[in-house]
């Protein structure tokens, strides 16, 4: 019976892979997944509506889920139905909760006392649940509604703090400065297509059309001093105005440009298409078809909206073949999530490894290590389709930083359970797989992870060689640290540590700090040549250089400590965990510094968990101080 | 040998001095690094690696108190410990290659990064569209010039540098046929309208602009986008008395002129410059960013490099990670102004340059070897393990 127990890992992992492969449904009659592959120029990259949708929430809520905690249906079944919602039927989605606010101070600026906040449960056991704190009692996600009469307030209380830098400014002030940017980017969407104040945009435009050639004649008619309509005139400075306004309140660019147009830059927000009908007598189709959408949603009429969406597909699909497929991936890859599917299976592969060593070693480890191969091939392939996607090497910013730091180390520890055969690889490999995929998923936070690449870091030569031969060495140093975390705890806590895995540990820590030390130095000196390149100097000691220094130099002390015999496996050990203290300060303490050219991701909730791993690893090191013998594991047996 | 020479030489090349220096050097990176913040990159390198010693200043006292040691002691220290180490257990074998490779590599950057110290000038060119330019301008530094310009065919330049402004005494110069008494100096300081108030206790200023404004100190800033502007108020004495005393500040852009014995000169305090054997012209910046974002693409500079031998008149094409390198000199894109138009190039001149390169090869290789050799060891004892378990 247990001898098939790894296979049956293998095939519930895969067939779990699997699944998060198969193409989204609709779940109503509306084709919202169709309607998610549009493209549209955004951040200078053509991307999905699916991925806005996405990118918008997180950034506004932190959650891609549309929900209040009380009721357990969401409010919309997918993110792009939120956008529908807020494109074309904004009184609905001024509804939704979905403006994450935490600070009290600013929930009482916003005027929501506690009794907007409180969540009362229907069943008796979920209110016990909150008063045990295993449910929130509280809401933090509040609706445009709920704001809409303190905007003014909000706006003012920003503008106050700008004139702080943003390294000082207290809780208060980051929050309502955040509150404020979300309440910019939800108008933003919401005066994407059409004004929101419109009962009907389309009928507008059609009245527009009609109004627009004595409109026309009476404008130019005016320009040159001659009698004119002036209700016609009227009619047009009037629609003028609404369309500017829609032009400078959006950055979604949804329009493509005209037919005989290759240029990239020519893709236009919706206002300025409407406005460009003045010019060329009549309204682009793209944007009298996005109007039309708006009417097939509100009023419920799918197969206008499919036909539309249909229409939209086909105008673009033709003239940009290789945009057009790269949408559709992105939103496949979207709704695939592969880094959430690698999360959950590594955890799999961290609890089967950690059973072998009290069960079944044989059956458990190699279904722990055959699961984290599924999670490594699932990051993987994520990774990949990013880097098809993005047209760059794997690491781009912060977020895939975290990605690959994850893979790179995973990777290594296949390689050791390979050799090994021991369990140590998996659990290693899971704890860190699942360990970065939760970072990089708080990192995605911050809105679109696809960015474009600023003018110094836009080299793919330098992204392919300094930054993944670094992130490969902060993969190895990581690794290091946590096998030793594996070598104290077994140790001291359990009997599982005989002789032979101790010396097994101590050879993979020792041969992982050699490869770490070959890695950090290599990318770091890769990384000077990088700066002489493009500053003119190797080293300038900035924060991230001066980090990945740090790496490097550490690497070398446990490498000569062990060699001059300073060290012997404990204090090897030890000296790894500090590892870990060294590497996360490299990756993102300095960041927290804000000075320096490297200074990419500014975070502050960042800092006070960068804080708590220190002092984890710092209380580590001194648990593994207590003397050997009084580990569980080295214990003289007792006669 | 004797028993010191023993104990030295055991001290010098032993593993545990390497370790400690290690140590010492990753404090010292990490503190300097978080220093960073208040002190800015130019200050912190030279309080912390540019120095032999850490100093701290004893509060509300000038006596300051070496606490650690800087970054030449720790490096000087790290080199005689590898030299002699490699040269007390030197032996030529194979096994031991990669490891020598390395450290020989190391040796190299050490020294390469002392060198760059020692000989490394940063400075930034700023030019408009079209405007030629023969000098680049110091970052931190600056001077007072007094230009006599009653010479058709060249002008006569005296520079008198910060430093000695910062001194406060009086300046004499054979080609000066004045004195150039410095009144009052601060290394940071603004330029307000009208007279100064009372309480701010300055010299007046009688002569040029100085009459209609005067300075106000500032704290001195290390903000990496912020530069200390220097002022002065200096006075101009001839065997005949006073010829006046003037207000300089490199915030006053027309040059104050005056008249001396039929000479005209002209009384400037401005960046530092160092003039070069050549010039450059920009041609044309350009700024390119995302498809309808802000986000930028890739700045570049077009510029024409013209040597005063006439060897070089060429157009070059300088942007992001691709700088010229003339005339010992490398010309990096590092920032423009005025909506796109001014192009601001850092001009860094660093001998040693190409030692990182060679060290990096070095290191690298050495490494791979031994962690080969390692790794090769390893999977030959596996194999051989293997068959028996």
């Amino acid at each position: 019976m247990k001898k098939y127990l790894p296979f049956a890992a293998l095939i519930f992992g895969l067939l779990y892979l699997l699944s998060s492969l198969r193409p989204a449904a609709n779940m109503t009659a509306f084709d919202l997944a169709g309607f998610g592959r549009v493209p549209v120029l955004v951040n200078g990259r053509i991307k999905p509506l699916d991925t806005v949708a996405r990118t918008s929430l997180l950034t506004l809520q932190g959650r891609q889920r549309v929900s209040t905690p009380e009721n357990s249906a969401p409010f919309v079944h997918s993110p792009v139905e939120w956008l529908a919602d807020i494109f074309f039927n904004p009184a609905k989605s001024d509804t939704y909760p979905v403006f994450k606010i935490d600070s009290p101070e600013v929930l009482s600026l916003v005027g929501l006392s506690e009794d907007d906040t409180r969540i009362t449960y229907e069943s008796a056991a979920k209110r016990t649940m909150a008063v045990l704190g295993f449910l929130p009692s509280s809401k933090s996600r509040f609706s445009y509604s709920q704001l809409r009469d303190k905007l003014p307030e909000i706006d003012r209380q920003a503008r106050l703090v700008e004139p702080v830098e943003a390294q000082v400014r207290t809780p208060f002030q980051k929050s309502v400065v955040q509150l404020r940017e979300r309440v910019i980017l939800y108008v933003e969407l919401k005066t994407a297509v059409q004004m929101p104040d419109s009962p009907d945009f389309l009928g507008e435009l059609h009245l527009f059309q009609s109004a627009l050639p004595a409109g026309i004649q009476a404008v130019l008619a005016k320009q040159k001093g001659e009698a004119h309509d002036t209700a016609a005139l009227k009619v047009m400075r009037e629609m003028a105005d609404r369309f500017s306004y829609m032009e400078q309140l959006t950055y979604l660019r949804l329009v493509s440009p005209a037919a005989d147009d290759t240029d990239a830059t020519h893709w236009r927000p919706m206002g300025t298409a409407l406005l460009d009908s003045f010019g060329t007598g009549a309204i682009d189709p793209t944007a009298l078809n996005y109007a039309k959408l708006g009417r097939a949603w509100r009023t419920g009429d799918a197969a206008e909206f499919n036909r539309l969406v249909a229409a939209l597909h086909d105008a673009i699909t033709p003239r940009y073949p290789a945009a057009m497929q790269k949408s559709d991936v992105e939103a496949r890859f979207n709704a695939a999530a592969p880094f959430d599917s690698s999360m959950t299976l590594y955890v799999w592969a961290f609890l089967f490894g950690l059973f072998s060593w009290l069960l079944w070693p044989q059956q458990l480890g190699r279904a722990g290590f055959w699961l984290l191969g599924l999670s490594f091939l699932g990051s993987t392939l994520g990774i990949f389709t990013r880097m098809w996607l993005e047209g760059r090497p794997p690491v781009t910013n912060l977020y895939s930083s975290a990605l690959f730091v994850g893979w790179g180390a995973v990777l290594l520890c296949l390689v050791l359970e390979k050799i090994y055969r021991n369990a140590i690889g998996s659990v290693a490999g899971g704890m860190i797989g699942f360990a970065t995929l939760l970072i990089a998923d708080k990192l995605s936070l911050g809105g679109d992870t696809l960015e474009m690449m600023r003018a110094v870091l836009d080299s793919n030569f330098w992204l392919a060689t300094h930054v993944v031969v670094i992130t490969i060495g902060y993969s190895a140093t990581f690794l290091a640290g946590f096998l030793a975390l594996i070598y104290i705890f077994r140790g001291m806590f359990t009997r599982s540590l005989d002789q032979d895995t101790a010396d097994a540990l101590t050879r993979m820590v020792y041969g992982i700090v050699c490869f770490a030390t070959l890695f950090s130095l290599v990318g770091t000196v890769l990384g000077g040549i990088w700066a002489d390149q493009s500053w003119g100097r190797f080293w300038g000691w900035d924060p991230k250089e001066n980090g990945a220094l740090i790496i490097v130099i550490w690497n070398a002390v446990i490498l000569h400590a062990r060699w001059g015999g300073l060290v012997k496996q404990r204090g090897l050990m030890m000296l790894a965990v500090f590892g870990n203290v060294v590497t996360s300060w490299s990756w993102f303490g300095v960041n927290m510094l804000g000075v320096g050219l490297h200074s990419y991701g500014f975070m502050d909730a960042a800092f006070y968990w960068l804080v708590a791993f220190v002092l984890s690893q710092v209380a580590i090191i001194a648990l593994a101080s207590i003397p050997l013998e009084k580990w569980r594991s080295f214990r003289p047996k007792a006669a | 040998m004797n028993a010191l020479v023993r104990q030295f030489r055991d001290f010098f090349v032993s593993l545990n001095l390497t370790v400690a220096l290690l140590i010492l050097s990753l404090v010292l990176v990490f503190v300097a690094t978080l220093d960073q913040v208040n002190l800015g990159i130019w200050a912190v390198q030279h309080k912390y690696f540019r120095s032999f010693f850490v100093f701290w200043r004893v509060p509300g006292s000038d006596l300051a108190l070496p606490v650690f040691p800087g970054g030449y002691f720790i490096g000087g220290m790290l080199l005689v410990n590898l030299i002699s180490a490699h040269a007390y257990r030197f032996s030529l074998t194979w096994r031991k290659t990669g490891i020598q490779l390395a450290h020989s590599g190391l040796i190299l950057l050490l020294i390469g990064e002392l060198l760059t110290g020692l000989l490394q000038k940063d400075s930034s060119m700023r030019l408009e569209p079209g405007e030629t330019k023969q000098y680049s301008e110091s970052f931190l530094e600056n001077e007072l010039v007094l230009i006599d310009h009653s010479d058709p065919k060249f002008d006569e330049v005296v520079a008198i540098p910060e430093t000695l402004l910062a001194e406060k005494g009086s300046v004499q110069h054979p080609k000066l046929p004045f004195q150039v008494k410095v009144k009052a100096y601060y290394p940071n300081s603004t330029l307000e309208m009208g007279e100064a108030p009372a309480s701010a206790n300055l010299p007046a200023a009688t002569a040029g602009i100085g009459a209609r404004v005067h300075l106000s100190p500032l704290p001195m800033t290390y903000k990496p986008d912020e530069r200390n502007l220097p002022g002065a108020v200096v006075e101009l004495i001839t065997p005949e008395g006073t010829l006046g005393t003037w207000l300089a500040s490199p915030m006053i852009g027309m040059p104050q002129t005056f008249t001396y014995q039929n000479h005209t000169w002209e009384l400037i305090l401005r960046f530092k410059r160092f003039y070069r054997p050549f010039s450059l012209t920009l041609l044309k910046f350009s700024h390119d960013r995302y498809a309808g974002t802000e986000i930028p693409k890739n700045f570049s500079s077009r510029v024409r490099v013209k040597s005063d031998d006439g060897r070089d008149d060429r157009e070059v094409l300088i942007y992001m990670n691709n700088p010229l390198r003339y005339g010992g000199l490398t010309f990096y894109q590092a920032s423009f102004e005025k909506g796109d138009q001014v192009t601001i190039l850092q001009v860094v001149r660093n001998p040693g340059w190409l030692i990182p390169y060679v060290a990096c090869v070095m290191m690298g290789l050495g490494l791979v070897i031994q962690f080969g050799f390692s790794l090769t060891g390893f999977i030959r004892k596996r194999s051989a393990a293997a068959p028996a378990s």
